[in-house]
């Protein structure tokens, strides 16, 4: 186990030590809210935070293990790829946005935009989510133990959102679905890795009614022929 | 034969403007397309060089040293980009191009020793393969964005804004969304698939510092980082850009090209290349880093002499997009016939978002992709960058310059009142400078 104290090393120093490391255990000290903490990494490394983080903490993640003690600013774990974030506290804004693939664990709430253009990873969220979360959400899964703000899941394609609580409304093309054996069987699986204890039966799905998918344009001169295209 | 001097032709109410009318009344759906605004604007063409006089003395055309290479990023990257020529390839997708195309930009920038850049769908390992120097695109819908491709390009470029569209997102129609491209942005095949027009996770330049930090921190600060801005606002936008800690700033003027975006948004939305590259350059000089961040200009570049002008006004190197597509293929008369039978005509050509394009530029059609010869076209464009070099250098040395960041706007007098205004120089054989005073030209 090796410590790092960022009350005396700098940010450089303490993310190219995480960098460059191929395994091993870090706990970062003093973290005093520093941005881009941890953020790059890319090896099977575990690394443990104690204290509150700026913006974009473990950033860009792959196949590392990160857990914050505290809460986090802007974008935790955005763009992850791979491996999983944890933050025991509460997230700002943009949580996992885009990330492709990997595991986010917020146990308190997360802000606005969690998971805004996730494509892939899977973001377990103890707490409430704020508004325009799964914003343009095109893959993965969002579960929400809490409640979700406005316009959840507006402009969403492919992702799945899963809530335990209330919707305050969803954004467009964005509608409940129904919950088949698959996804209950996907929840169990998903908050028992994520360490989470919730009744899988409490939850309600959320998708894309697809229509937003293609333009619609009429066609008066064709009038006989209709030119709305189906999409899956 | 019927007389038909009496019909009289509305400007208001022109046969074009009648004819979008009717095309809105007949869809109901905007109007979409590739290429950038057509309408007349103020252009470097308003701009000419006084050359060398009593007062100025010139350099021989072929014989005495102009030098033509650039430093891009050497303010806080510890490994800034060296081009040999004041030139460099736009941002363009894959996607949007097709992968032969993307080839053809790779070679013919090399060869030529300067750089390529990816675009809204991320990096094809072909791109990389054939270009020796890559600007790895940081866009708001983060198609495709992995950190594996960070590190492995030669700089980044955050996309904020694009001349054609400073505010709008991206699109890319349905017919071009194949299985490779539906999969590099993880959308489903055939989606009019439309992309953000913000960043997901930061808001406005305070946030966009810590970004850039954050990008540094992931590529170990070695990559220069770059903020393309569309020209909106460019005074504030370079200065805001500046203080985020970009090292490259490029700004995209009105006329420059787009894969596909709504007709109005073109025309309607920017201000022209020539207004904004003075004001950019205001900004960079008042923060006292003038040739510190180097300025790129793209929009409407299509000759030596817009590239020369570009860099007499201030800017550190050009970009082009749509002159590279009509250097490797687009537009080219010799497939009039086959524009004709899909509705448009050589040299008219601007349907990219439709997929169908006899050149095999913007397609993602195995067949029509075929047809570009990714070497051919590749040389092409060598060639093509290598006359805007000479032409360039020409200029330079004829205003007396040994490398043509010596050009400056004492060199340049304007044609038109507008131009004068816009780019800060005289109406030609005047002193005049709209906007300024005597005083004010004697402080600059
Ligand atoms: C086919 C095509 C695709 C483009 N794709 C992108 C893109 O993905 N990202 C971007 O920032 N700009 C894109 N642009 C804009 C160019 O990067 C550049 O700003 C513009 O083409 C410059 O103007 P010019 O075409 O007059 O040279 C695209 C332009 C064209 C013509």
């Amino acid at each position: 186990m090796t410590s790092l104290d960022l009350s005396t090393g700098s940010l450089r120093d303490v993310n190219a030590a995480l960098q460059t490391a191929e395994s091993g255990e870090f706990v970062i000290t003093h973290p005093q809210g520093a941005h881009a903490l941890a953020c790059g990494l890319n090896a099977s490394v575990e690394v443990k935070i104690e204290g509150p983080v700026g913006y974009y903490c473990a950033g860009m993640n792959q196949l590392a293990t990160v857990l914050v003690d505290g809460n986090a600013g802007t974008g935790l774990a955005e763009n992850i790829m791979s491996g999983s974030v944890t933050i025991t506290g509460n997230a700002g804004q943009s949580a996992a946005a885009t990330g492709h693939g990997g595991l986010v664990v917020i146990h308190g709430n997360a802000s606005a935009r969690c998971g805004i253009s996730m494509k892939g990873v899977d973001i377990v969220v103890g707490g409430n989510v704020g508004h325009m979360s799964a914003f343009m959400a095109q893959a993965g899964n969002l579960v929400v133990l809490g409640d979700a703000g406005d316009d959840l899941g507006d402009s969403i394609y492919e992702a799945r959102l899963f809530v335990r609580g209330s919707v305050a409304s969803l954004g467009a093309d964005c509608i409940e679905k129904e919950m088949r054996p698959e996804h209950l069987e996907f929840l169990t699986t998903c908050l028992t890795e994520s360490g989470m204890d919730a009744d899988v039966s409490g939850f309600r799905r959320y998708g894309s009614a697809r229509t937003l998918y293609n333009f619609q344009p009429d066609d008066v001169d064709a009038a006989s022929e209709s030119t709305e295209r189906s999409d899956g | 034969m019927s007389n038909e001097w009496h019909l009289q032709k509305s400007h208001t109410f022109s046969p074009e403007v009648m004819a979008e009318i009717r095309r809105a009344a007949n869809t109901g759906v905007y109007s979409i397309r590739g290429f950038g605004a057509k309408r007349q604007l103020p252009n470097f063409d308003d701009l000419v060089f006084l050359g060398a006089s009593m007062s100025r003395y010139p350099l021989e055309g072929y014989r005495e040293s102009c030098g033509t290479d650039v430093v891009l990023g050497a303010r806080n990257a510890s490994e800034p980009i060296h081009l040999d020529i004041p030139v460099t390839i736009a941002g363009m997708s894959f996607g949007s191009l097709s992968a032969n195309a993307k080839e053809a930009l790779g070679r013919g920038a090399s060869a030529v020793g300067t750089s390529t850049t990816t675009g809204d769908g991320g990096m094809t390992d072909e791109e990389r393969s054939h270009s020796t120097k890559l600007v790895y695109q940081y866009l708001p819908s983060r198609y495709g964005m992995n950190p594996d491709d960070l590190r492995r390009a030669d700089a980044i470029e955050v996309v904020v804004g694009q001349g054609a569209k400073p505010g709008g997102g991206g699109m890319l129609m349905g017919q071009k969304i194949d299985a490779r491209v539906a999969s590099m942005r993880t959308l489903p095949e055939g989606v009019d698939q439309r992309s953000a027009c913000r960043h997901p996770d930061w808001t406005g330049p305070d946030d966009l510092e810590i970004k850039i930090i954050e990008l540094r921190e992931i590529t170990g600060w070695r990559k220069p980082i770059y903020v393309k801005i569309g020209a909106a606002r460019p005074y504030y936008d370079t200065a805001l850009a500046v203080k985020a800690g970009a090292d490259v700033v490029v700004v995209d003027g009105m006329q420059g090209g787009t894969a596909a975006t709504q007709d109005v948004f073109i025309e309607h939305v920017g201000i022209p290349t020539l207004a904004a590259v003075p004001e950019a350059v205001r900004a960079l000089k008042e923060l006292g880093m003038h040739r510190t961040v180097q300025l790129i200009v793209a929009g409407g570049i299509r000759s030596g002499a817009d590239v020369a002008k570009a860099l007499a006004l201030g800017a550190d190197a050009v970009s082009i997009g749509t002159a590279a597509l009509v250097a490797i293929g687009d537009n080219d008369p010799a497939l009039d016939e086959e524009y004709r039978a899909i509705g448009s005509a050589a040299g008219y050509w601007d349907q990219y978002q439709a997929g169908n394009d006899p050149a095999g530029i913007t397609t993602q059609d195995p067949v029509l992709a075929s047809r570009l010869d990714p070497e051919l076209a590749g040389r092409r464009l060598a060639n093509y960058l290598k006359v805007l070099t000479l032409e360039a250098q020409t200029l330079a040395r004829a205003c007396g310059k040994s490398h043509v960041h010596n050009l400056e706007p004492q060199d340049l007098a304007a044609l038109t009142v507008e131009a004068a205004a816009m780019a800060g120089v005289p109406l030609a054989g005047t002193t005049w400078i709209p906007g300024k005073d005597e005083t004010d030209r004697e402080s600059d």
